[in-house]
């Protein structure tokens, strides 16, 4: 038997949170968290988390995982469990709803205060835009994030400052768009980064790298922005 | 006393997917007061897991290309019971829309030319299935509908879209007219139940694939549109026909793009054998995806199949080298490797045909109108009430979709729903306003479940409702097993009413949600079921051990489901081109 440790709040019924414990018998198989938390809630219908593609496209189910943030859907158990035991907590850093669903507004906030659209004021010609596969390539890395904020959430600064540094996600997004050759806004997009908060307040932590569930690597995107700011400043 | 808050908006469109933010799009850029009713924050919906790419003749891989070619590999994709003048619209239309969508921001991946790549997929072809294989699925690698989803969420917060997010739609609201004037929601972080008015109600509701045990769709494909449509009394054409996508990962059921066989890729049997020349001696691997899942679903009962349990076949990649997979298909190593535990680098994907797309839903116009049939069988406009996307059925896709033709659809006929829209609302629409009898008429399910005591759990329920799908209407079907099916059904639905809810709370209830979408669900089987039973033949995805032969005579129609008598009536489909003859119906081979 597989032990399972459950943040649980309602605001509803409970005054505070707290730790609740199950049992489940996996059968000895490396099945993932999220199969876990299904079956789980099979048996307790008050158990409550977000969930959608099952397949770490959709982003919906960041949790925090034994200590680290991930997706549930794509973090078997032999990655999370250990001692026979399986802690699973909301996202750090921002309000707790209910259970393991935080409220993500602060996020999304900051993720619209990038402008995170393309700006092309040029009038658009008959087919695409053209743009050589040497161009498209500064976009991997970038274009793939799913909005799950395991990043944000993960990051000392964005938890200090989740009203005024954009986070590692929103800048991500940012630089994904400063990197596109399509986009003609680029000097209007750093004006708006420029300022101490905004960007300057990434300390190179790099918990973001750490555990971002597609790979991606924001401290870098940060540092390309940087370092846009300062060449426009001199 | 439906004693609820009232929201009132000119257009209320249900479901942030593609579709949804298409249309959502068209109407905020027209100045019109819109909100889009979402389940999940719009960028988790099932779009996002769209892979291989958007069909369309963009004329990049090939300068020649011709949208003509796309209509008539769509035309016979559909096995003749796609309606032509629908698919001449989407094929036409479609590279505009593609442009669109680029000038919006998508990543599309690149020619050396800097035009927008595109890849082979299966069923498509040059000059009219004279000329060989085309490559007509324009691609952002293998990411494709994550880029679209995610461009056409960027392009909504730019035009100030208002999103209800995490708001479940519960059911329709229906004037004295018999008119759609919106819906009752939950927002689902509160728990408060509003009416949602609107002058126009459009349902982008995706699809229903969780009526199956194995579906390559997410947890949120429960059919929600088609279970209101059924319950305000509404049809739904073609519901039989779903399509079973050859490469679903064995055991996890999630998704391996058809763009894998497009790059090169193919199956293999458990000889090694590449079976598919068999079966399609000219198209191979990239053949008609009813026809692939019935070829694998063959090897594997004949004895042929991968695996202890010889239920699976193997999809290969790994002669197309490591460097190729990572530019063309990084995500499927990504998901071969956590779902498969297979590295397709080295070793094939195991793989079995698994339930994915619906092809049926509402039938609509080419505008998004959603239509009823009169008792003379005539088309009646619903007023009111628009649908596109998977949740409807304008008819593209027939009895079978191609691939890369579901992106095509969404964003050519959301964007048509929403140009049409704004047209009606500037010459002015006149709507009855709903009584407040006629409110709590749609609260009535919502106010069941609310007082529901005994009752099972809805995951025991859910689980019974797909094995019976799955078992009883698959990839082969046969009339006696299926009327065991319906039979099954029928004595589920009461237990399905009576769904225990074991929370009543308010805040961010999802077991609420979970019951509403299991009767959701559950509509939609049953409207599947009765509707396979009674096409006494076999076309396209809808294929018979008892009737092994299309029936051009009797079912060269499409079939409409009307939920009140429970019966199957017949609808013409439509055979008129602008621009040219229209395809008259030919032997289906590939």
């Amino acid at each position: 038997m597989l032990n399972v440790s459950i943040y649980r709040y309602n605001p509803e019924v409970d005054n505070e949170p707290y730790m609740q414990d199950f049992q489940i018998d996996t059968q000895g198989k490396d099945i993932m968290v999220l199969d876990v938390l299904e079956k789980l809630k099979a048996e307790d219908p008050t158990l409550v988390f977000r969930r959608s593609c099952r397949e770490g496209v959709c982003g919906s189910d960041g949790m925090n995982i034994s200590g680290k943030n991930g997706l549930a859907c794509v973090t078997p158990l032999s990655e999370a469990v250990k001692n026979n035991k399986l802690v699973i907590r909301p996202l750090p850093g921002l309000p707790v709803i209910r259970d393991l669903v935080i409220d993500m507004s602060q996020f999304y906030a900051q993720y619209e205060k990038i402008q995170p659209y393309m700006i092309n004021n040029t009038p658009a010609p008959a087919i695409e835009r053209l743009q050589s596969p040497e161009e498209r390539a500064k976009l991997d890395g970038l274009y793939e994030c799913i909005l799950c904020a395991c990043c944000s959430t993960a990051c000392p600064s964005f938890w200090w400052n989740p009203d005024k540094f954009i986070g590692p996600s929103g800048l991500l997004q940012a630089y994904r768009f400063l990197a596109d050759s399509r986009d003609t806004a680029t000097e209007e997009r750093l004006a708006n980064l420029d300022d101490p908060f905004s960007v300057f307040r990434c300390h190179g932590i790099m918990n973001c790298v750490q555990v971002c569930p597609k790979g991606l690597n924001p401290t870098k995107a940060i540092g390309h922005i940087r370092n846009m700011l300062i060449r426009s400043a001199t | 006393m439906a004693n609820i808050r009232t929201m009132s908006f000119d257009a209320v469109i249900v479901g942030g997917g593609g579709s949804g933010m298409r249309a959502a799009l068209q109407l905020a850029q027209s100045g019109y007061k819109t909100a889009v009713i979402t389940k999940v924050f719009p960028t988790r919906s099932h779009t996002v897991s769209a892979q291989g790419g958007i069909t369309c003749a963009i004329a990049s891989d090939d300068p020649n290309d011709q949208w003509q070619w796309h209509m008539y590999d769509t035309i016979k994709g559909s096995d003749y019971i796609g309606d032509q003048e629908a698919i001449e619209y989407m094929c036409q239309t479609g590279p505009e829309a593609v442009f669109e969508l680029e000038h919006m921001g998508l990543p599309f991946s690149r020619t050396e030319e800097g035009r927008i790549y595109q890849r082979p997929f299966g069923g498509q072809s040059k000059e009219f299935g004279e000329g060989g294989q085309a490559a007509r699925t324009c691609a952002a690698a293998d990411r494709t509908g994550h880029a679209l989803l995610h461009t056409l969420y960027q392009g909504n917060l730019k035009n100030e879209t208002t999103f209800l997010n995490e708001w479940f739609a519960v059911d329709i609201v229906k004037n004295a007219d018999n008119a759609v004037v919106g819906v009752v929601a939950i927002n689902i972080e509160t728990g408060e139940t509003v009416y949602v008015k609107a002058k126009a109600t459009v349902f982008a509701t995706g699809g229903a694939g969780r009526i199956y045990a194995s579906t390559t769709n997410a947890h949120i494909c429960t059919g929600d549109g088609i279970g209101m449509a059924l319950r305000a009394g509404f049809p739904v054409q073609d519901i039989e026909m779903w399509q079973f996508h050859p490469t679903g990962i064995h055991g996890a059921g999630t998704l391996v793009t058809e763009g894998c066989r497009g790059e090169g890729g193919y199956l293999v049997n458990k000889d090694g054998e590449r079976f598919m020349e068999r079966y399609a001696p000219n198209a191979k691997d990239l053949a008609g995806r009813d026809v692939v899942a019935r070829s694998m679903v063959l090897e594997i009962l004949e004895g042929r199949g991968c695996g202890p349990n010889g239920d699976h076949v193997y999809l290969k990649l790994d002669h197309l080298g490591e460097e190729t997979l990572n530019a063309k298909l990084p995500g499927i190593l990504e998901l071969s490797r956590t779902f498969a535990h297979a590295d397709p680098v080295k070793e094939p994907i195991p793989v079995v045909p698994t339930c994915h797309y619906m092809m049926g839903g509402i039938p609509t116009n080419v505008n998004g109108q959603a239509l009823t049939i009169d008792s003379e069988g005539n088309d009646q406009v619903i007023e009111g009430f628009y649908a596109c996307g998977e949740a409807a059925c304008v008819s593209v896709h027939g009895a079978n979709r191609l691939g890369g033709n579901s992106l095509l659809d969404l964003v050519v006929f959301g964007r048509a729903s929403g140009m049409f829209i704004e047209k009606q609302l500037r010459e002015g629409i006149e709507l009855k306003d709903a009584s407040e009898a006629e409110i709590e008429a749609a609260m009535a399910g919502l106010n069941r479940l609310n007082n529901s005591n005994d009752g099972e759990s809805a995951a025991t329920l859910r689980a019974e409702l797909q094995t019976i799908m799955q078992n009883y209407f698959g990839v082969f079907r046969r009339g006696d097993f299926m009327q065991e099916g319906i039979a099954k059904l029928a004595a589920l639905r009461p237990r399905i009413e009576n769904v225990a809810l074991g929370d009543k709370s308010n805040a961010f209830n999802t077991s609420r949600i979970e019951a509403l979408e299991l009767q959701n669900l559950f509509e939609v089987a049953e409207a599947t079921a009765i509707t396979a039973e009674a096409r006494t033949e076999s076309r396209g995805a809808h294929a018979r051990d008892d009737f092994q032969e299309r029936d051009d005579e009797n079912w060269l129609c499409h079939s409409v489901f009307f939920p009140g008598e429970k019966r199957v009536g017949k609808r013409g489909v439509n055979f008129t081109l602008k621009t040219r003859e229209p395809f008259q119906p030919k032997v289906r081979t590939y």
